[in-house]
């Protein structure tokens, strides 16, 4: 045993780590990303890991390591449930031999997502267990007993964290790495693996009667536990568990629930000793729930009373004022503090020497009464550069793109989509455009990696998960083989070439295809890539602004003149949006 | 008396927020003490603007909630102003005297902000501004000025000075442990200049 200072991701890998697991799976997604990054990157346990194309992939290849015997873990974004939505539903059915963990982790807030959709929801839906930690040091204590849990009821578990768990640190006790490994052998059971109706029909009854031993064991375990001391109770879940422990007067009851299905029995005997409960939790009402159905005379307080926010995550400040709304006064009282209106915002940006920020204005130049639909990755942030009209989910760009164009919309449609996403789930879209005769020009902004949530490689990249050289997939052919006739590659760093592209896309009919090819510009300078900066001639700057609207985090502005700042990554790019010719490399006229 | 000592440290995605509190974290765990903090992490690192909260013998959740934070530590004047309100009136804050104006800005026609009058809407504060690129380029790097800033703020932090320097050599890579400890020095030299209170 050592305490150590972890981020809840490191705690929840140290604890995989720890329960011997030998297959871990997953698609990169904040705020899961940096468990099976650090299990790929961790040299004291031999282990089997791989970044999947999609959540679906990941899920079913680590559902097949499970049934091998292996203990396993597959990890993704609470929206990438949606993508391996089912082979859940059914892995329920069937169940596992080896341990089999599902990390989904939730984000209350939006922080980095779509939605704010609660997974806890799926775990009912598929009626599988499901363990939500309150702290660090509780992410990683339920991870590592959670592949016993598997294995002692035969099915999947799913593990919730939320982003302030996942991205809190504190100091963690953890255990030894464990040194077991399995061999893994699948051993043939129809019954169990065929899903055909006869067989479906009786693992569904026998899944139904594995719920009750579930609740009870959850309880034991002390996943779901209570203190009475008063008339009054609080009721939580996950780390608002601790913002109303800080303040939680001593005469209140508390019941902290870490784990689902919460026994029904055992919930009404605590209710039912009050007279009042507040229940306190983020995202969907799922306690509150269980608590009114369990109420016979008891008072509850919650979302469905307007006493806790449905959205949003909550803050020490909004669990004290709940508390305080329900008639149970905080401990402390916090003040009220706002921020200084009118601070100019410091949204995130595009990278300067980012080749999304090129491709992105060059498109808007060329198809100027275009309809852009987009995908989710840094390029989402086009929006801010007025290229990118819909965002809904991953790979829908093209999806939304060659509905908007058959739907009749006479209007050019461009969409744009990054290399990751185009591999997880644009290709069907590419497709089904190419295979029902849509109009439109698909952009692959194709910088190699995975690199919003962190440069995470894919088939694209040249290298597996584990650091093995790889084939990279070509682009170009794959969209070709989808029934492509243009394909055309172009570096987005030479903005002539580039708008030539563009313009010779315009002119032609069908699907289109441009691949706008350049490394990362993060990636590109952490593997040793220099380019010279740029640097503005003031005597040639004419104060115009068309480089204002380029958007460059590297380009500042002095009274009316332009300068070019250290952020410079020396793209180059900007020299070519210059109509007076006023920027050129540095020491070069 | 409160149970934890709250610091929130600001900046811009990529100029070393999460590892000045990282270096706090592991200072904790020398001192066998308790510790929470909150990173941002995802998206809103490309540039944007960033906090980590770190809440030193923290037992509970990670958050500080504003108005209550006993040390605002801030790598940009701007950020400074942004997330001032954390502080208690006549708060203590340490600020890098330092200014990137957002792209926003230009791109939106918003006024530019300036030093001086930041600085200004911050005088009510309990403030220390260091120029960290000075003592950074110093003690060899520029890119050592979030170590700087936390050597700054180091007599405002109830851990005692050799732990911070010994968290700092294991947080940073091997290579720069020395530039990043003078960084520490140099950091802390300068505001107890500027006549620092004691801890």
């Amino acid at each position: 045993m050592a305490v150590r200072y972890l981020l809840g991701n490191e705690g929840i890998a140290h604890a995989c780590l720890e329960a011997n697991i030998d297959f871990a799976s997953g698609y990169p997604g904040t705020p899961s990303s940096e468990v099976v990054d650090i299990l790929r990157a961790q040299e004291e346990r031999p282990l089997t890991v791989e970044w999947s194309t999609n959540e679906k992939v990941a899920f079913e290849n680590a559902l097949a390591a499970a049934w091998c015997g292996l203990r396993a873990l597959c990890t993704m974004k609470h929206v990438g449930l949606n993508v391996a939505a089912d082979p859940l539903m059914t892995s329920a059915y069937t169940g596992v031999t080896g341990g089999f963990v599902i990390l989904s982790a939730d984000d209350p807030f939006a922080h980095s997502s779509q939605n704010e959709q609660d997974t806890r929801r799926y775990a009912h839906f598929a009626r599988l267990p499901c363990l939500d930690p309150a702290s660090v040091q509780e992410a990683h204590d339920m991870m590592r007993d959670a592949f016993a849990l598997s294995e002692e009821f035969g099915l999947p578990v799913i593990f919730r964290p939320t982003t302030r768990i996942c991205h809190s640190k504190g100091d963690v006790d953890v255990g030894e790495v464990g040194a077991e490994h399995r061999t893994a052998a699948f051993r043939g059971d129809p019954k169990q693996y065929v899903v055909i109706p006869a067989h479906t029909r009786l693992l569904h009854k026998a899944l139904n009667e594995k719920q009750p031993a579930i609740r009870k064991r959850l309880v034991e375990l002390g996943y779901n536990r209570h203190t009475v001391r008063g008339r009054t109770a609080v009721v939580t879940s996950g780390v608002a568990a601790a913002y109303v422990q800080e303040v939680l007067p001593d005469d209140v009851s508390l019941a902290v629930i870490g784990a689902y299905p919460i026994d029904e029995g055992w919930l009404r005997a605590f209710v039912d000793q009050h007279e009042n409960v507040l229940v306190i939790e983020e995202l969907a009402p799922v306690i509150e729930e269980a608590v009114r159905q369990v109420a016979t005379k008891t008072e509850v307080f919650g979302k469905m009373t307007g006493t806790v926010p449905y959205e949003g995550e909550l803050t020490p400040a909004t669990v004290a004022a709940a508390m305080q709304d329900a008639g149970i006064p905080p401990t402390v009282a916090y003040p009220a503090a706002a921020p200084v209106q009118r601070v100019p915002p410091r949204p995130p940006i595009l990278c300067a020497g980012c080749m999304h920020r090129s491709t992105f204005y060059a498109m808007k130049k060329v198809f100027r009464d275009g309809i852009f639909p987009s995908d989710i990755g840094c390029y989402t942030l086009g929006l801010q550069l007025g290229a990118v009209d819909t965002t809904i989910c991953m790979g829908a760009s093209i999806t939304v793109g060659s509905g908007i164009a058959r739907s009749g919309e006479e209007r050019p449609v461009v969409c744009t989509i990054g290399d990751s996403t185009f591999l997880h789930t644009g290709i069907p879209g590419l497709l089904n455009a190419v295979y029902n005769g849509a109009e439109m020009v698909v952009v692959i902004l194709d910088n190699r990696i995975t690199a919003m949530t962190g440069h995470q490689p894919n088939p694209n990249t040249g290298v597996t998960a584990s650091g093995v050289e790889s084939v990279p997939v070509s682009l170009e052919a794959l969209c070709r083989s989808c029934g492509v006739a243009w394909v055309e590659t172009v570096d987005p760093y030479n903005l002539p070439h580039l708008l030539d592209t563009f313009r010779r896309a315009k002119e032609r009919t069908g699907v289109r295809v441009i691949i706008a090819k350049q490394p990362c510009v993060i990636t590109a300078r952490r593997s040793g890539i220099r380019r010279k900066p740029y640097a503005v001639d003031l005597e040639r700057c004419t104060g115009c602004g068309v480089c204002r609207s380029f958007g460059c985090p590297a380009i500042a502005f002095s009274g009316k003149n332009a300068t070019i700042t250290d952020l410079c990554a020396g793209c180059g790019v900007c020299a070519d949006i210059c109509p007076a010719g006023a920027i050129a490399r540095e020491g070069r006229q | 008396m409160k149970p934890s000592f709250d610091i929130l440290i600001v900046g811009i995605g990529g100029q070393g927020t999460v590892l000045a509190s990282n270096v706090l974290g592991e200072a904790c765990i020398i001192e066998h003490r308790s510790v929470r903090s909150a990173e941002t992490h995802g998206m809103a690192q490309r540039g944007g603007s960033v906090e980590s909260h770190i809440r030193i013998d923290g037992k509970f959740g990670s958050l500080i909630t504003p108005g209550t934070a006993d040390l605002l530590i801030a790598f940009d004047l701007l950020e400074a102003l942004r997330y001032r309100h954390y502080l208690p009136a006549g708060g203590r804050l340490v600020v890098n005297r330092h200014l990137v104006v957002p792209t926003s800005v230009y791109q939106q026609g918003l006024a530019v902000p300036d030093e001086e009058s930041i600085l200004a809407a911050l005088s009510d504060l309990d403030v220390t501004c260091i120029d960290a690129a000075e003592l950074a380029e110093e003690a060899g790097s520029s890119l050592s000025q979030n170590i700087v800033m936390l050597g700054a703020a180091s007599g405002d932090i109830p851990l005692r000075p050799e732990t911070l320097e010994e968290a700092v050599r294991r947080c940073v890579p091997p290579k720069t442990v020395e530039v990043n400890a003078k960084a520490f020095r140099l950091g802390r030299a300068a505001a107890g200049e500027r006549g620092a209170p004691a801890p």
